[in-house]
C-alpha cells in the first residue's frame, strides 16, 4: 500500500526527521512549579475564576501525591522544579485572527512537519488545530464547522467563548484526583483543543490536532476535551513531534471524551515525539491520561494509536462503558527501538448492560526497546451480558529487547464473557526467505511483514494517517534487524 | 465496590505472636539443632522482619488481603491423638501409597507406613534428617525457595522444624506414589503449622508424590507450607498438591522447583478448601531441554478466596512449559489467578503456553485473572490466554436435545470442565478419586 518510491538507502540515512528547532521567540514562564506558576499561567490566559480555583485545587492535591512507580519503565527522577511550565511563541498582536496573521516561521515549521495548514484547508478537508509548545496557534476551518454548530477551537478560546461547557465537562471524565500526571496537568495545562459536536450532527471532516514541543526544557501539558451530543459522530486525529535534544522533556497530556446517547467518537493518534538517540540520550517522556466516557446508551468510543516515538511512553487510553449497549474499542501499535520504553495499554470498565469492548494491541520491540502491554478489563456486577475480546501480540526483533504483557481481568457477574489472548513471536526465517526469493531485500521483507502484522490496527486509521503510520514504522525499524 | 467488609490492610508488623513463636523455637532448639539449620532459620527470620506481612499495595498481593492471617494469635497446636480410621475418610486415605502422616505439623510414626515399599527411595522426617546432618538435606534445604522475596516463605524458613525430606535415588523408578498427608486437628484460632518438604530427584529417577492438606475440625488454623523440589538431570517427577482444609482455615503454600537438564516436572494443584488459600508455584527451568507442565483447578464457594500465583522462569534455551488452570467459582467466592512466564535473555527457542479458564456460577462470585508474559529473548513462542464466562449455550443445547434436563446438563458440563484438569493426572487411582469428588460436588442431586 506504500505509495512512496524511497529507496532503502534513503531510509537508512534518515534519522528522526522532525528533529529541527524553529527559532521563534517565545514568552516563557520562569522555571519551577509553585502556586505562583499556576496563577501566572491562569493570568496569562485571562481565565475565569472557577478555572483558577480548579487549577489550584489540582495543584494542592498534586502536592500530596507520589509519582507512580508501578509502570514497567525506568528513568531518572524528574525534577519538577527544573521545567518551564509555560512557553508561548511571542506574537506582536494579541492573537491571530486568521492564518495570514500567524508567524510565517510557525507556518514553515508545520510545512516541514507535513501539515500545510493552508493547503490542507483547501485540499485535504481536514480541520487542524495546531498546538506549538503550549499554545494553540491556528485553527483551520473554524468558520465552516461553525455553520453546523460544531465548536472546534483551542482550549483557551473555548474557555472564553463557551465557559459553561468547560465548566460542565472539564474533569468530568478524568478528575484531577485521578493520577499524579493528571493532577499535574490539571494544575498547569496551558492549552489544547476543545471540540463540541451538537445533537444529531455528523462531523463532515476529520478534526485534527498537531502538537509540537519546540522550546528547550519546557514541559507540554495540553488538554483535549471532546463532547459528542446525542446522535452525533466525529473522527479526531492527533499527531505529535518534537526537536532533538539531549535532555528529556516531559509531556503530560489529558484527553477527555464524553459520548452521549448513540454518539460515536473515534480518536486516532500517531505519536512520534522525539525518541532519543541510539544511545538512549534525550527524548520525550510521554505520560498521558486518555479516557472516554460512554455516558449514553449505544454510544461508542474508539481509540486507535500508533506509538513510535518518545523515550518513555506511559499511556492507557480507556473507556468507561456506562451507558447500556455502549461499545469501547482500542487498537494499538506500539514500537520501541534503541532504548525506548513503552508501558501502554487500555482499561475497559463495563458498567452498563450488554456493553462490548474490543482490544487489539500489537507490540513491536527492536534494539534494546522494552515494550509492555498493560490492560485492564473490569466487568462490574451491573454489566450483565457484557462481552470483551482482547488480543495482544508481541513481535520481537533482536535478542536484546523485551516484551511484557500484564493483562488484568476482573469479572463480577455470570452472564459476561471475557476473553484474552496473547502471543509472542519473532519473524520466521522461512517468511523472510520466501520474500527474498521473490526479489525483496531483507529490510523490505521485514517492513512488509511488520506492516502486515499491524494491518488490523492500521485499517482503523483514516487513510492519510495509515500511510504515514506505515512509513513511520519503516523508518523506525531501520537497521534494527541483521 | 465489593460488598465484603473491608479489613484494613496491615502495615509491616514484626512484633507480636509471630515473632514470639520464633523466639520460642530458637530457645527450644538451641541445644539440639545443627548450626546450619539455626543459621537458615535466623536468615529466614531476618527476611521476615524486613518484609513483614504483605499488604494489598504489594502487586503480588493486590487482591488477597492477608490482614486476617497477620492478626491471628499464632501458636503451636496442642498435641492430639488421631486414630487411623479418622484418616481413611480423607482423599487418598485408602489408596495404596507410601504414606507419611503429619498431625498438626508433627510426624506421626504410628500413622505413617512402617516399611519402605521401594528400594529406590529414602524418606525421613525433616527433624531427624536435620539432626542427623544428612548431606543432601544440608546441601539443598532452603536454597531454592526465596525467603528474601516472599514473607510467607521467610516465615516458614524461620519456623521450619518438621516436614519431610525425600530422596529418589539415581536411576530408580519408584512405582508406588508417596503420599504426604498434613492434618490440622485444632479448632483453636491461630493454631499454626509450617510444614517444610524437600524433594530431591536424582539423576534419571522417576517418582510420583502426592501432598494433601486436610482439617479434622473447623478451626481457623494457619498452614504455611513450603515445598522445595530439586530435579537433577533427566529426572521425572509428578507432583500433586491437594488442598482441602476446612473453609475457616487459612492456607498459604509455596512450591519451588529447580530443574536441571532434560528433567520433566508435572505439577497439579487442586485447591478446594480454606477461607483464604494462596498457592505459589515457581519452577525454574535452569538447563536446556527441561519440560514443565503445570495443571491447576480451584473450586470454591461461599466466602472463600483462592489465589494461585505461578511463575515459570525460563532461564536457559530450549525448554518447554505448559500451564492449564481452570477455576469454578460459586457463592460469593473470589478467585485470583496470576500466571507469569519469564523468558530470560538467553532462553532462545522457548516454547511456553499458558491457559486460564474460569467459570462463574453465581453473580456474587468474582474472578481476577492476570496472565503475564515477560520476554527478553526473541526466538521464542509464547502464548497465553484467559477466559471468563459461562457454559457454552451450544453444549447445553446439545445435551438438552438428547433429553437431558437443563439443570442436569449444566452440572454435567461443569463437571466436565473440572475433569479437563483432573484427567491430566497420570496416576489412575488419584484421578478416579478426584473425579468422584467433582462428581459429588456438581452432579449429585443437591438435596438437603
Amino acid at each position: 500500500m506504500s505509495t512512496s518510491t524511497e529507496t532503502i538507502e534513503q531510509f537508512v540515512n534518515r534519522e528522526y526527521q522532525y528533529g529541527f528547532v524553529t527559532d521563534v521567540e517565545s514568552d516563557e514562564a520562569p522555571r519551577g512549579l509553585s502556586e505562583d506558576t499556576v496563577r501566572l499561567i491562569s493570568h496569562k490566559k485571562g481565565e475565569p475564576k472557577f478555572l483558577l480555583e480548579w487549577r489550584l485545587k489540582a495543584y494542592r492535591y498534586w502536592l500530596t501525591m507520589k509519582e507512580p512507580v508501578w509502570p514497567n519503565v525506568h528513568y531518572p527522577k524528574i525534577d519538577y522544579q527544573n521545567i518551564i511550565y509555560y512557553s508561548a511563541p511571542k506574537q506582536k498582536t494579541d492573537g491571530p485572527k486568521s492564518l495570514d496573521e500567524v508567524d510565517p516561521k510557525l507556518i514553515e515549521t508545520y510545512k516541514k512537519l507535513g501539515i500545510p495548514l493552508r493547503e490542507q484547508e483547501r485540499l485535504a478537508g481536514v480541520a487542524v488545530d495546531a498546538v506549538f509548545d503550549s499554545v494553540s496557534v491556528a485553527t483551520t476551518f473554524k468558520g465552516k464547522l461553525g455553520e453546523m454548530g460544531i465548536v472546534f477551537c483551542s482550549f483557551s478560546d473555548a474557555v472564553k467563548e463557551h465557559p459553561e461547557l468547560i465548566k460542565k465537562y472539564l474533569g468530568s471524565v478524568v478528575p484531577y484526583t485521578d493520577n499524579y500526571f493528571a493532577a499535574l496537568n490539571s494544575a498547569v495545562y496551558s492549552d489544547g483543543s476543545f471540540c463540541y459536536i451538537p445533537k444529531g450532527v455528523k462531523c463532515p471532516m476529520e478534526l485534527s490536532t498537531y502538537f509540537r514541543i519546540n522550546a528547550v526544557d519546557t514541559g507540554q501539558f495540553e488538554r483535549t476535551l471532546i463532547v459528542a451530543e446525542e446522535g452525533s459522530s466525529v473522527s479526531y486525529l492527533e499527531g505529535c513531534t518534537a526537536p532533538r535534544r539531549d535532555t528529556n522533556q516531559l509531556h503530560a497530556a489529558v484527553v477527555e471524551i464524553v459520548a452521549m446517547d448513540r454518539a460515536e467518537v473515534k480518536y486516532s493518534t500517531v505519536q512520534n515525539w522525539y525518541p532519543g538517540d541510539e544511545m538512549g540520550r534525550g527524548g520525550i517522556y510521554n505520560f498521558v491520561t486518555k479516557r472516554g466516557l460512554c455516558k449514553g446508551v449505544c454510544s461508542k468510543i474508539s481509540w486507535t494509536q500508533v506509538e513510535t516515538g518518545s523515550a518513555i511512553t506511559w499511556k492507557y487510553p480507556s473507556v468507561i462503558l456506562k451507558g447500556d449497549q455502549s461499545v469501547g474499542e482500542f487498537y494499538s501499535v506500539a514500537l520501541t527501538t534503541n532504548y525506548q520504553q513503552a508501558d501502554t495499554g487500555t482499561k475497559m470498565v463495563h458498567i452498563g448492560k450488554n456493553t462490548k469492548s474490543t482490544i487489539i494491541s500489537k507490540g513491536i520491540s527492536a534494539g534494546r526497546g522494552q515494550n509492555s502491554y498493560r490492560g485492564q478489563v473490569k466487568v462490574m456486577r451491573s454489566a450483565t451480558g457484557s462481552r470483551n475480546f482482547s488480543q495482544c501480540d508481541s513481535l520481537l526483533l533482536g535478542d536484546k529487547c523485551g516484551a511484557h504483557t500484564f493483562p488484568y481481568l476482573e469479572v463480577k457477574n455470570t452472564s459476561s464473557t471475557v476473553e484474552h489472548e496473547a502471543s509472542t513471536s519473532k519473524i520466521g526465517e522461512d517468511q523472510i526467505f520466501y520474500c527474498r526469493q521473490r526479489g525483496l531485500s531483507t529490510q523490505d521483507a521485514i517492513n512488509m511483514i511488520v506492516n502486515g502484522y499491524c494491518k488490523e490496527v492500521f485499517r482503523q486509521l483514516p487513510m492519510e494517517f495509515a500511510v504515514e503510520a506505515q512509513k513511520l514504522l519503516g523508518v523506525s525499524l531501520e537497521g534494527s534487524v541483521g | 465496590m465489593t460488598t465484603r467488609p473491608l479489613i484494613p490492610s496491615v502495615p509491616t508488623r514484626t512484633d507480636g505472636p509471630f515473632s514470639a513463636a520464633y523466639a520460642q523455637l530458637e530457645s527450644r532448639e538451641q541445644a539440639v539443632a545443627p548450626a546450619w539449620l539455626t543459621a537458615l532459620r535466623r536468615a529466614g527470620n531476618a527476611h521476615f522482619c524486613e518484609l513483614g506481612f504483605p499488604t494489598t499495595d504489594h502487586e503480588e498481593w493486590r487482591f488477597t488481603n492477608v490482614a486476617p492471617i497477620a492478626a491471628l494469635p499464632t501458636h503451636s497446636p496442642e498435641k492430639r491423638e488421631v486414630d487411623r480410621s479418622e484418616l481413611e475418610r480423607f482423599t487418598f486415605g485408602q489408596m495404596p501409597t507410601y504414606r507419611v502422616v503429619f498431625i498438626d505439623g508433627s510426624f506421626s510414626t504410628t500413622l505413617s507406613s512402617s516399611e519402605l515399599l521401594d528400594e529406590g527411595v529414602e524418606i525421613h522426617s525433616l527433624k531427624t534428617a536435620a539432626q542427623s546432618n544428612l548431606g543432601w538435606v544440608q546441601k539443598h534445604l532452603g536454597q531454592y525457595a526465596r525467603a528474601d522475596e516472599n514473607a510467607f516463605v521467610a516465615l516458614n524458613t524461620s519456623m521450619m522444624e518438621e516436614g519431610a525430606a525425600i530422596r529418589i535415588k539415581a536411576n530408580q523408578h519408584v512405582k508406588t506414589p508417596i503420599h504426604l498427608l498434613f492434618v490440622s486437628t485444632s479448632n483453636q484460632a491461630g493454631a499454626t503449622t509450617h510444614p517444610r518438604v524437600l524433594i530431591v530427584a536424582e539423576r534419571g529417577s522417576e517418582a510420583r508424590i502426592l501432598e494433601s492438606y486436610e482439617s479434622l475440625t473447623d478451626g481457623s488454623t494457619l498452614t504455611n507450607a513450603v515445598t522445595e523440589i530439586v530435579m537433577e538431570e533427566a529426572s521425572h517427577l509428578e507432583h500433586c498438591r491437594l488442598q482441602q482444609e476446612s473453609t475457616s482455615a487459612y492456607h498459604v503454600g509455596t512450591v519451588h522447583a529447580h530443574q536441571s537438564r532434560s528433567s520433566n516436572l508435572i505439577t497439579h494443584s487442586i485447591s478446594m478448601g480454606g477461607r483464604i488459600a494462596r498457592v505459589n508455584i515457581n519452577p525454574v527451568l535452569d538447563a536446556e531441554g527441561c519440560e514443565c507442565v503445570m495443571n491447576g483447578l480451584y473450586v470454591v464457594d461461599g466466602d472463600q478466596l483462592v489465589d494461585h500465583h505461578t511463575a515459570i522462569h525460563h532461564a536457559k534455551p530450549r525448554c518447554n512449559s505448559h500451564e492449564f488452570y481452570h477455576g469454578i467459582l460459586d457463592g460469593n467466592s473470589q478467585g485470583v489467578f496470576n500466571g507469569k512466564i519469564f523468558v530470560r535473555p538467553d532462553a532462545q527457542k522457548t516454547d511456553a503456553k499458558q491457559t486460564n479458564r474460569n467459570l462463574l456460577l453465581s453473580d456474587g462470585a468474582t474472578i481476577q485473572t492476570k496472565p503475564q508474559l515477560e520476554i527478553f529473548a526473541d526466538d521464542v513462542k509464547c502464548t497465553h490466554g484467559a477466559t471468563v464466562g459461562q457454559l457454552q449455550e451450544e453444549a447445553v443445547f446439545y445435551l438438552r436435545a438428547r433429553g437431558i434436563g437443563k439443570e442436569a446438563a449444566r452440572r454435567m458440563l461443569v463437571h466436565a470442565f473440572a475433569s479437563d484438569i483432573i484427567n491430566r493426572i497420570s496416576i489412575e487411582p488419584v484421578r478416579v478419586e478426584l473425579d468422584q469428588i467433582m462428581f459429588d460436588l456438581f452432579e449429585r442431586e443437591r438435596s438437603a
